[in-house]
Parts: C-alpha cells; structure tokens; sequence
C-alpha cells in the first residue's frame, strides 16, 4: 500500500508537467489549429527565466575581511549577494523564494514572448498545411534552443528550492497512515501549483465573457467572426496565455530538474504523445492524459514492474500512445469532428 | 522495360552519374573533396532520397526515419562481428533487418494520417532509441555504440581463411579495402547513390508513384475510383526504410561503430530538413539538401573565433569584436542555429525549397529570353 502510495505520488509532479504543457498545446491547437512543435521551448524559456532571475539577484559584492585568514594565510574574501547587502533581511529573502518569485517576472516576459511568437511568425501559417506548421515551429524551436545554448552553455544549471520546504515531507503522517512515507515538499508544491494553474486556465474558459467568446471561437470560428467578434485578436491572448502557462510549468520545475537547452524538447514529445492520448482539441482529456501518464510511467519504473518488463519505463508513454491510437483514434476524450483523419 | 523514362530523364540521370563520379574534381576547390565528407553527402543522400519517396509523393510526414538507419546500423556491424568484413553481406542482412521493421511500424502506423502518423512514427522511434540505450544494451551496447573488437567470431572470414590483418579488420568489398576515408569507399557509397537515384526516378515515373501522388492529392477520391490507397502507402514505406537501412550500412561501411544517437528523433528532423531544403517531391532537391547541409555544417563548425578573427583580421578592432562576437552565434557550436534560421526561412518563404527556386529564377529568365527573342525555347525543366 505505502509502496503504491509513494509511486502515485511520485507521478504527480512529472504529470502535473506534463499536463501544464499538453494543456498549451491543446489551447493552441483547438483555438488556433496550429501544432506548435516550438511550445517545449516555451516551457524551456520560462525555465531559464527563473535562471536569469536568480542570477540577477546572485551579482555578489566582494568584502575583505581582515580579522580572519584563510588556510592560506590570505585575508578572507566574504562574498555576499547585492541585494542581501542592501536590503538586509528582505534581500536575504528574495535570494531564498527566487525560484517562486521568479513567476511574477515570468509572466509577462512569456505573455510578451508569446504574443511576438503568433503575431510574428504563427499567424502567417493559420491556413498552410500540417506540415508545414509542424516544419516552421520545429525550425523555431531549434533556434530558440541554440539561442538559450549559446548564452548559457550546454550544462544543466541547478536551482534550489526555498530552504524552508527544501526538505520531505512525511505524507504518510499526513494522510493518517501507519508507515513514514518521506516525498520532498517542492514536488508535492509543485503538484499543486499545476492544479491552481490548471484551474485558473478552466475558470477563465468557463466562467468569464472572453472565455465564453474564445470557446465559441475553438468551436466554430467563422461564426463568432461573423458576429462582429475579432476572433483573431482574442486568438492571439490565448496563445499568450498559453505560453505563460508552459513558462510557469518551467519556472517551477527547475527546482526538480535543472534546466538546459534541450529540456523543452525532451518534453515537447512527450507532450504531444499526451494530447494525442488525451485526444486532439480536448482541454479535460489533456489533463487527465497528462496526470495518467505521469503516473504511470512512475509506476512502470518500480523495480518489481522492471524485474518482470525490463526497460518498461523507457517507453510505457509510447506503448499506450500507440494502443490508444489504434483502438480509440479520437484520444481518451476527443470530440468529434476534430482532427479524425 | 524502361518505357516510362522519357528522354528527359535518362538525360537527368546521366548528368546525375556525372557529377556525381566526378565529384573528387569538382569539390576540390570548394575544399571538400576528402572521401570522409564525400561518403557522407553520399550516404545522407540516399537517406533524403528514401525520406523523399514517403513524404515527397504521399505527403505522409514521418517523424521516425532515423530508426530504420540506426537498425542499418547495427544489423550492419553485428554482421561484420559475426560472420565476415564484406560489406556486401552487411548490407543485405542490413537491409532485411531495416525492411522487416519499416513494415511492421509502416503498417501499424499508417492507419492514422496527418499529424497522428507523424506523432506513431516519432512515438515508435522513441521506444527504440530509448530501448536500445536501456534494455537492449547487450545487442546494442548501449551508449558506447557497437564496435568491432579483435575477439570477434567472424565465422566465415575464418572458415574461408581471409588473412587476418593486424589490428582491427578493415571493412572490404571483395578485398578491396573500402572502411576510413579512402576514395574506394566514396566509389561504393556513390555507385550506390547512384542506383539509387537510379530507382528513385523510375518510381517517379511508375504507375505506382502516379498512385502514391494520388494518395496525396486526394485520398478519398482515389478510393471512390476503387484503389485501395493502404498497400501503396505501405509499400512507400517500406521502401523509404529500406533506403534508411541502406543509408546506415553504408555508414557502418565506412565506419564501423554504430550508436544509439542517430536514432534520436533530432536525426529524423535532420533529414526532414534536407527534404525541404532541397525541394520535397523533386527528384534531385533531396540530393542538393543532403550534400549542402553536411557540406554546410563541416564548414561552419570548422570555424571557431580565432579563425573568426583571422577572417575579419582587416577590420579595426572594436568592430571586429562586435562582429566576431556576433558570428560566432552562428558558427561552430552554433552551426544548428543557422540551420534552423535558414530552414525557417526556406519554409516561410520558399516551401518548395531550392528546387522552387530554381524554377523560380529559370522562369525570370525564360519570360526575359521569350520578350527578348520569341524563337528561343523554353528551359528545360530540371525535372
């Protein structure tokens, strides 16, 4: 049971991921109709922002210190960020949370970044084939990953999490169970993280008059258009939005993986297996697609599962993407009518 | 037997066997007539010209080719470890191997079109890239990549007593030495090209390859006139991995080590990029891809900033600096930032790639010579 627990809990984070980005795509997809090969790299870049940020406020402020010598007899050097120098203890703070302040930097950066990216470069491919989508965002892509290679080098760059939830914590105690189940507390934020976003997402959809325009649009466009509506200009805040989305889900994990370049798209595939499992268009079935997968793969990678299947985690996502292809084209939960062939 | 090749074509090839034999000569002054480099742009041609039957006719966009290379690969050496260093043996058993894979993932993945084909195929290479790193590694040997050892078997070099050289054994054809690069090497690798450019053209012209352009333009319509567009498709496939196969025996050929990277679906994208850049559907567009981008990427990542600044050396200093600083994004390691920018651009603006081009700039000219001089004929098309 512990050991099951532990596993399900393991997925969570890594399906909260995958999930963040599948839900981009899908919003993409379904509102615009563009497959976006060029979205891990979003996820990337939000990653690298919380990277940027944290280097900001790491700019050190070198004092030498007579009292005390170093072994080797040299005064020692006291190095200090700048901003806890000057702000003392709130300094001292930020330097701390830079991973989670970071969001409030990432937002608009992604929201920018994502509206140059549809205004620039996706809006002049609305009514190309697929393939070319496909093609023009890949080419994107790889140059936005050499950009990021080039000006922070081929390593990944580790970032830690705030010190007061560096720790685990003891989920077992949590829940009322018997057995000390230890899961580090940065995953568990980060689960939920992915579910506020997650909610913030669906209740701006569902709840708000420009959701409502947006949904109709992803469901007949040339109406709405007809209406009196400019479709397109909302089109473009949802791409927006979309892009803010995986720069969040990329901020916040760079706590559980340290970014490089080509992280976005090591997600990038994965996440389009997840759409394509949760069924092309369907914002729910990317969800719930993503949190499954994660799951599952967490399970695949269980030692008693690998005793029997070795390498079953290296591609259990893949085996299912294929089976459900296969016996259920539209995706656990697509429409009809979208993207069948 | 050959009544669908028009004289067009068998001019297109004869100039393609030209130029391709006489390839040591003409490179020479573009610095890249070093059989190393050459072998590649043969072998990458092959690849694209495979990759060009699928997607080129069909307009099916796999994201997975690089598998069937790497299966090429590595059936390739287990042959050279197991029972002899004929290259010729390796590339039949290669080519088997690559087939009997490309059918059963073409056949499984063909049952989906459009985006979901390309997401099965790129789904499918995954799992064995991923599987040859892990599970696989004692066939595969994981990320050292198969190489031949001096404990190897080699059953019938043995059996027939080939004389065992010192070192390594070096990959022959019938005891001429083709592995390292030597010129006997960049011969097999382009007669090979060549017969394959060969066939390429005739499944252009087949009624088979009018079939595969009609699964293209219009698959639904080509089922009312009652063909069954499945078999066709499969049998594109099929044969574009088979290509694949022979692509990564070649390579192995030259260079006996296999490794699971040029399975990774990057080395699949590589070769979509050759595709378009060279003109996706056109006879000769892969080739030109192919030969530019590894001609392209053996020049750029040469450079590094010492070079850069002997280059711009006749420049005052500070403007040096500032563009040497911004050449060496593109140079180098930075080589694959060029290749995107171009390959967007080549997307953007020319979607039929430089073949587009081509026929872009000949139709300048021919209206030109038509206002000039109204006897001219027109330009021979290139395909």
């Amino acid at each position: 049971m512990d050991a099951f627990l532990l596993q399900l809990l393991n997925g969570l984070d890594k399906g909260g991921a995958y999930a963040l980005i599948a839900l981009g795509l899908t919003l993409v997809f379904g509102t615009l109709g563009v497959v976006n090969f060029a979205h891990g790299a979003l996820f990337m870049l939000g990653a690298f922002c919380a990277v940027v940020f944290n280097r900001l406020l790491n700019i050190e402020t070198v004092t030498i210190d007579e009292t005390q010598t170093t072994p080797w007899g040299t005064p020692m050097e006291i190095r200090e960020p700048y901003v806890q120098s000057m702000l003392g203890d709130f300094g001292a703070f930020l330097v701390d949370y830079s991973v989670p302040i970071s969001i409030i930097i990432a937002i608009p950066i992604m929201l920018l970044i994502g509206v140059i990216m549809e205004r620039g470069l996706i809006r002049h491919f609305y009514n190309r084939p697929h393939a070319d989508q496909i093609l023009v965002t890949f080419g994107l892509a790889i140059v936005i990953q050499e950009i990021i290679k080039h000006f922070f080098g081929a390593n990944p760059i580790p970032q830690g999490a705030p010190d007061a939830v560096n720790g685990s914590a003891n989920i077992g105690a949590m829940l009322g169970l018997e057995g000390f189940i230890s899961y580090p507390w940065w995953r568990l934020i980060y689960f939920l993280f992915s579910l506020l976003c997650i909610g913030g997402v669906f209740a701006f959809l569902q709840f708000t008059t420009y959701g409502m325009v947006v949904r109709a649009g992803m469901r007949d466009r040339e109406t709405v258009g007809l209406l009196g509506i400019d479709i397109e200009k909302r089109f473009t805040v949802v791409f927006g939005i979309a892009a803010v989305v995986a720069g969040l889900a990329g901020v916040m994990y760079t706590p559980i993986l340290p970014p490089d370049y080509h992280m976005g798209m090591d997600f990038l595939v994965l996440s389009f297996v997840v759409v394509v499992v949760g069924g092309m268009g369907s914002l729910a079935g990317a969800v719930l697609a993503g949190f499954l997968l994660g799951i599952l793969q967490s399970f695949a990678s269980m030692t008693e599962v690998k005793s029997i299947l070795p390498g079953i985690d290296q591609i259990i996502i893949y085996l299912v993407a294929v089976a459900i292809l296969l016996i259920l084209p539209r995706g656990l939960m697509g429409r009809k009518g979208v993207m069948e062939d | 037997m050959f009544g669908n090749m028009t004289g067009k074509d068998w001019l297109l090839f004869i100039g393609f066997t030209i130029v391709v034999l006489t390839a040591p000569i003409w490179l020479t002054p573009l610095g890249a007539a070093y059989p190393a480099l050459m072998q590649k742009f043969c072998i990458f041609a092959i690849f694209a010209i495979g990759f060009n039957i699928l997607f080129g006719l069909t307009g099916y966009l796999s994201f997975g080719h690089a598998a069937f290379l790497g299966v090429g690969s590595y059936a390739g050496v287990w042959m050279f470890k197991l029972f002899s260093m004929n290259v010729v043996i390796s590339t039949v058993f290669a080519l088997i191997c690559s087939g009997l894979f490309a059918l059963v993932i073409g056949y499984i993945s063909l049952r989906r079109s459009g985006i979901y084909f390309s997401i099965l195929t790129l789904a499918f290479a995954q799992m064995m890239y991923n599987v040859a790193y892990s599970v696989l590694t004692p066939i595969t040997n994981g990320e050292t990549g198969l190489q031949l050892s001096l404990s190897d078997p080699r059953h019938l070099d043995r059996a027939l007593g080939v004389s065992e050289s010192i070192g390594l054994p070096r990959t022959s054809f019938f005891g001429i030495d083709i592995s390292g690069g030597g010129m006997p090497g960049f011969y097999f690798c382009a007669v090979l090209l060549i017969i394959c450019f060969f066939l390429s053209i005739r499944i252009f012209r087949s009624p088979f390859g009018m079939m595969l352009r009609a699964i293209k333009s219009n698959q639904m319509r080509m089922k009312y006139t009652g063909f069954n567009p499945k078999p066709y498709l499969l049998a594109a496939f099929v044969i574009s991995g088979l290509y694949a196969g022979l692509a990564g025996a070649l390579m192995v050929a030259t260079d006996p080590l296999a490794g699971a990277e040029r399975m990774q679906w990057t080395a699949s994208g590589e070769v979509v990029l050759m595709t378009i850049l060279g003109g996706v559907g056109t006879l000769v567009g892969p080739v030109i891809g192919a030969t530019l981008i590894k001609y392209f990427e053996n020049i750029f990542s040469a450079f590094n900033e010492n070079a850069l600044n002997v280059t711009f050396s006749f420049l005052p200093a500070d403007i040096r600096e500032l563009i040497v600083e911004l050449a060496s994004l593109f140079v180098g390691e930075g080589w694959f930032l060029t290749l995107g920018l171009v390959f967007m651009i080549v997307v953007i603006f020319l979607p039929g790639g430089i073949m587009e081009g081509v026929g872009r700039i000949k139709a300048l000219f021919s209206r030109k010579k038509t206002q000039d001089d109204a006897a001219q004929g027109s330009v021979v098309a290139a395909e």
